[in-house]
């Protein structure tokens, strides 16, 4: 069993009883704070720099190919707490030519800023690797409807990222190198 | 001593209506400036900058001078003063309409109303006469200031009351709770420094205001003479201006905003300035008591020529001395943390109202002996 | 279909533990009904057994006799030695007999499934995240529940087609196929219609429809249901929407007096798609693709949305009170409907009764399909007998009133969602009188009529249905109605209170279903509303023998009339 060590208080002599010299103190280190170089950042002049793992605004991102890596499985939007992200899932029409295997795309993707609290969940679910939370952190805008950004805006912030998920190149290799039936 | 003005009654009324105001618009600014003071000093001691972005449109264009007042935010009270105005004025329904609005008045009229008899410097006419620079150099003044600014409660009482929200209603009461306790320490403390100032066979009331300033010219000031007064003055008066360490009326932590909770915009506004300005007089009077008033350092003679220069100067170095207070009572405010209520109760009661009648007992013994002496050299 | 309907009970020992099951029925229903599951993707209960996908393997055993005795052989202990089968056999096809062991959760059991789950996944591809069948595939949940839980295999996976055309309705991935032959069986044992197989061979097999035919009949969507993985997908609901946002209502098909069950699955108040619910007394686990697509009557252009009165939209309220203005202190006509619920149709009745209406009603036939599309074509005529509407068997015009309104014996109409035109009614007649419309869509009868209230269609409401054997059965509301509107037999309520003076008609289910199974000689007598939503209640149908039924027979029905010609 832990030791219990009870410390006696040292009385307080007269002058900490005043507290005035405590005051005297205090005084003295505010006081020299206002000479000491200030932290302040003038934002939209300066701006931070975003650490890696920052969780700005959600966006899509586009794989190196330049092809969307949304399949629109929808479970961003079931398991978004406040249900703020909104699919209208589409069908990739079989003749395009880059993307035969992956059959199904959002038709419309819609990220409501207004309900979004940045919790990286639709990142952290996503099977496609396709929604990132990156370093974009100002979203402001005039309207409610401007602050719902819709699929095109989202492909806009997110960019490409290199990324390791060559499911949909297999399927073409493995078709090509005659697996096919 | 005003012969060469032109006489009458009608002309006096003007005269003195034109110096209120002036007066009025001089304290306002300060309290403006407080402001802005009390955002930048503690932007300041944090390591922030404070405000520094607000500047009319030409003035940016001035070199040097135009950038440097941006980045002292100096117009950023006209901002705070315009969006207080331009707010959209919100009356919760709940609230008693009359003294609701009659409130943030109560709350403001007593603080411009103790600076009548506020003197902040001294005229030196050429024929030689001097006279003190005030509204009204009232006899009794400190009396009249006591019994004014302690009125500034009811608002803040009645603001409390009529906003129908128990936040509020905390507020009101714990402020005038903490007034009356603390007006009794003030007066006590400020006792022994008349009976100071009325030296024996001294023509003037030692209850004038320019007495007290006067009688510290050339010699000690009554800060050296009476430290403890000095203290339990100064402590009183951060307590009687609901200031930090002492803002129980307001409280943001445990009160939401105390009595303006329920208060918005312009409204709101006045509160604001009120407040400011009694810190204003406050430090005002403190200088006039104990700091020399107007008068130059202690036991040194005023430097300057007796003539309109000498009187700026005086004024200048008034206001110095009010702007330096005005400052401690910032770096007061963000040095400190907040009392807990009982413990400003227990402070007020039974700390510095003993100590104020020890301190009134021994000065009073020693003016006695001291005017035995004199009496007995006679 | 292999359970055999005797209800003989025999004792077996499932995992060591004795219990009582059905005899003859296979090991993985028995062991279903004592809680463990044994999975299984091609078994079926209402399909024969094809035994090829494995996955059902069990341990089964039975204790061992003395051959030439017969004495049962003891362990040391004295219990019975159990001779266990040395290799695990199939649960779907074991039947059980009596005095059976089986053992579902062995280390054996366990290590089989494993394998048989690493083999199905072997060429199956990562589709999970695009595949309609996510959330509710026996592949994902087997896969969980008794998969190694990572693969091994490195190998290229196969490539097949992935969006074959197997009919107007249906759409396959082959590479999502674990050949169980589900799909198969169905065509040929339930829908007749065999046009499906399986051609090459291996991992290279491939279903297929033979050539020159294709998956068009009408219940082709069936296999939709059954295909245990997302192989075969329903061409109007692929990619629509995932499954897991659907909310799930209980409902009984419109479109025949067969009475399929349903589940009505909506997302947000709108209807994504319908699936049937098993009810082994009226439709197995099947229902016709035509009945799936009613929920598109929801959204149809001619859905009335809207009260009006002579053209102009107002508001619900003033459209009943203009209602009754077009009708009171006249010889009023009712024209009742087959599709109405039965409470709607004993509110009817009510109001007949309160104004001394005469009352029409019509049928609606077609062919017979001699499954579980009925040649009736309305879901509760057998209510409108009930409810008292009618004693005779429609039949599909309306003559009658044709007559009536010309010698002047009707001279207001309250028209349930028929078309009178099309029921042989002249329209010079019809618009000779003031003429209240209550329906759904828009039709003839409803452009020519004074007042318009808009009725609700089955799944914007409850209420109660009486299919061709006489089974009551209760559907629930799957979706919000319309803004503004009410549910039918409220606005009849409301009709009603403005008919008679001095009492208040019944405005809710409960109440309805009160007054309806309080008369005496009823066949609803002491039925509840709350007892029909627990499951289907066979109504005696003893009264209406004599009345010669259409309805040929079919899965679970068999005509008591005469067949009507
Ligand atoms: S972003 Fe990812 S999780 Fe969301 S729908 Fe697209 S693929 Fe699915
Ligand atoms: S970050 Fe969280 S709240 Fe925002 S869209 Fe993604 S899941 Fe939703
Ligand atoms: S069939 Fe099942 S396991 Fe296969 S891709 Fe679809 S959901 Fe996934
Ligand atoms: S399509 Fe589905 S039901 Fe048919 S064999 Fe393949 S897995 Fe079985
Ligand atoms: S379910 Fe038994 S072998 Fe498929």
């Amino acid at each position: 069993m832990a030791k219990t060590v009870v410390l006696e208080r040292k009385p307080l002599s007269f002058s900490e009883r005043t507290y005035l010299p405590q005051i005297a103190t205090g005084l003295k280190t505010t006081f020299s704070n206002m000479f000491k170089p200030k932290v302040t950042l003038q934002y939209p002049e300066e701006k931070p720099v975003i650490p890696n793992n920052y969780r700005g605004v959600p966006t899509l991102v586009k794989d190196p190919n330049g092809r969307e890596k949304c399949v629109s499985c929808q479970l961003c939007e079931f398991v978004c707490p406040p249900k703020a992200i909104r699919i209208t899932p589409g069908s990739v029409p079989e003749d395009q030519d880059d993307r035969e295997h992956v059959e199904k795309a959002p038709q419309e993707f819609e990220i409501n800023m207004l309900r979004c609290i940045y919790c990286g969940y639709c990142q952290e679910v996503c099977p496609e690797e396709a929604i990132f939370l990156q370093d974009e952190y100002s979203s402001s805008g005039f309207t409610r409807e401007e602050m719902i950004n819709n699929k095109e805006k989202l492909y806009e912030l997110g960019g490409t990222i290199p990324d390791r998920h060559y499911k949909w190149d297999k399927k073409k290799e493995a078709e090509t190198d005659g697996n096919t039936h | 001593m005003m012969e060469w003005m032109p006489q009458g009654l009608w002309f006096e009324v003007c005269l003195k209506v034109f110096f209120a105001f002036m007066m009025v618009g001089a304290v306002m600014t300060m309290a403006g400036y407080s402001v802005l003071a009390e955002r930048k000093v503690s932007a300041w001691m944090q390591g922030r900058v404070g405000p520094n972005r607000t500047v009319l449109p030409f003035v940016e264009y001035i070199p040097i001078f135009g950038p440097l007042l941006k980045k002292l935010g100096m117009f950023q009270p006209l901002a705070d003063g315009l969006k207080f105005l331009f707010k959209e004025e919100i009356v919760p329904g709940h609230v008693n309409k009359f003294y609701y609005y009659l409130a943030p008045l109560i709350a403001l009229v007593p603080a411009l109303t103790t600076m009548t008899v506020l003197p902040f410097g001294q005229m030196y006419w050429n024929d030689g006469t001097v006279s003190t620079l005030a509204l009204a150099d009232l006899e009794v003044g400190i009396l009249f200031v006591f019994a004014v600014s302690s009125l500034g409660v009811y608002g803040i009482a009645l603001a409390g009351w009529s906003s129908n929200s128990k936040y509020s209603f905390l507020g009101g009461i714990r402020s005038s709770a903490q007034m009356i306790s603390y007006e009794l320490a003030m007066g006590l403390s400020l006792l022994p420094v008349f009976l100071w100032v009325c030296a024996p066979g001294s023509s003037e009331s030692g209850l004038s205001l320019s007495a007290i300033a006067n009688s510290q010219s050339g010699g000690a000031w009554l800060f050296l003479v009476q430290p403890l007064s000095a203290l339990i003055f100064l402590i009183a008066l951060f307590a009687e201006t609901n200031r930090l360490p002492f803002d129980m009326p307001e409280s943001e932590t445990d009160l939401v905003g105390g009595f303006h909770t329920e208060y918005g915009s312009f409204k709101f506004g006045i509160f604001f300035v009120a407040e400011y300005a009694h810190i204003v007089i406050g430090s005002a009077i403190f200088t006039v008591i104990f700091l020399g008033g107007w008068h130059f350092l202690p036991f040194i003679e005023d430097p300057w020529p007796a003539n309109w220069i000498g009187s700026l100067l005086g004024v200048g170095w008034f206001l110095a001395k009010t702007i330096f207070l005005i400052f401690f009572f910032i770096w007061v405010r963000w040095t400190l943390p907040r009392f807990r209520y009982d413990q400003v109760m227990h402070l007020g009661w039974s700390k510095l109202l003993p100590l104020a009648l020890v301190n009134l007992i021994v000065y009073l013994l020693i003016v006695t002996v001291i005017d035995q002496n004199a009496a007995a050299n006679l | 279909m292999i359970a055999p309907d005797n209800k003989e009970m025999v004792n077996i020992t499932l995992n060591g533990i004795e219990v009582e099951v059905p005899n003859g029925i296979n090991a993985v229903e028995a062991a279903a009904l004592h809680g463990k599951e044994v999975p299984h993707y091609c078994y079926h209960p209402k399909l024969s057994v094809a035994g090829n996908c494995r996955m059902c393997l069990v341990e089964m055993g039975t204790p061992m006799r003395d051959r030439a005795s017969g004495e049962p052989i003891l362990d040391e202990d004295g219990t019975p030695k159990i001779g266990w089968v040395p290799k695990p056999v199939i649960g779907c096809a074991t039947n059980i007999t009596p005095g059976m062991h089986l053992r579902t959760e062995s280390d054996l059991v366990n290590e089989c499934r494993e394998g048989i789950m690493e083999f199905l996944l072997v060429n199956h591809p990562l589709d999970c995240p695009i595949c309609d069948q996510a959330g509710e595939c026996r592949l994902q949940e087997f896969a969980t529940d008794y998969g190694r839980g990572y693969s091994r295999y490195v190998e290229r996976k196969n490539v097949k087609p992935k969006r074959t055309r197997l009919g107007p309705r249906v759409t396959l991935d082959d590479e999502r196929c674990i050949l169980c032959s589900r799909c198969i069986r169905f065509s040929q044992e339930v829908a007749k219609d065999d046009v499906l197989g399986f051609v090459d061979r291996g991992s290279f097999s491939t279903l297929t429809c033979f050539p020159g035919k294709e998956l068009a009949n009408n219940y082709s969507l069936n296999t939709v249901d059954i295909c245990p993985v997302g192989a075969l997908t329903s061409t109007d609901f692929r990619f629509k929407m995932r499954v897991w946002f659907l909310k799930e209502s209980k409902s009984v098909c419109t479109e025949s007096s067969a009475g399929c069950n349903t589940l009505v699955s909506s997302r947000e108040g709108t209807i994504q798609r319908i699936t049937p619910r098993r009810n082994d007394q009226v439709n197995d686990t099947w229902m016709t693709d035509s009945g799936r697509e009613l929920y598109k009557l929801v959204k149809a252009k001619s859905r009335i949305r809207r009260p009006s009165f002579q053209g102009s939209d107002l508001p619900l309220d003033d459209a009943i009170s203009q209602a009754f203005e077009a009708l009171k202190n006249k010889k009023i006509g009712v024209v009742a409907s087959c599709h109405s619920s039965l409470e709607e149709q004993f509110l009817i009745k009510r109001l007949v009764e309160e104004t001394g209406a005469k009352v029409f009603i019509r049928g609606h036939f077609g062919e017979d399909d001699g499954i579980l599309l009925s040649a009736d074509r309305t879901p509760n005529l057998r209510g409108a007998l009930v409810a008292g509407l009618t004693n005779h068997y429609p039949s599909d015009h309306l003559n009658d009133l044709n007559e009536s309104l010309a010698d002047g014996h009707v001279e207001a109409l309250l028209v349930i969602g028929e078309d009178l035109k099309d029921s042989g009614v002249n329209e010079d007649n019809l618009r000779k009188v003031p003429l209240v419309f209550l329906g759904t869509h828009q039709n003839s009868t409803s452009d020519c009529a004074e007042v318009v209230l808009p009725g609700l269609t089955v799944f914007e409401k409850s209420g109660s249905l009486i299919n061709r054997s006489f089974f009551l059965q209760s559907f629930d509301q799957a979706i919000p109605c319309p803004a503004g509107l009410m549910t039918d037999f409220k606005i009849l309520a409301r009709l009603i209170d403005l008919f008679s003076e001095d009492s208040i008609a019944p405005s809710e289910l409960d109440q309805i279903w009160e007054a309806l199974s309080s008369s005496e000689n009823s066949v609803l007598k002491g039925i509840t509303f709350l007892k029909i939503k627990k499951g289907a209640i066979q109504l005696d149908e003893s009264k209406w023998e004599h009345l010669s039924f259409v309805e040929k027979e079919a899965l679970h029905y068999l005509p008591t009339g005469v067949i009507a010609s």
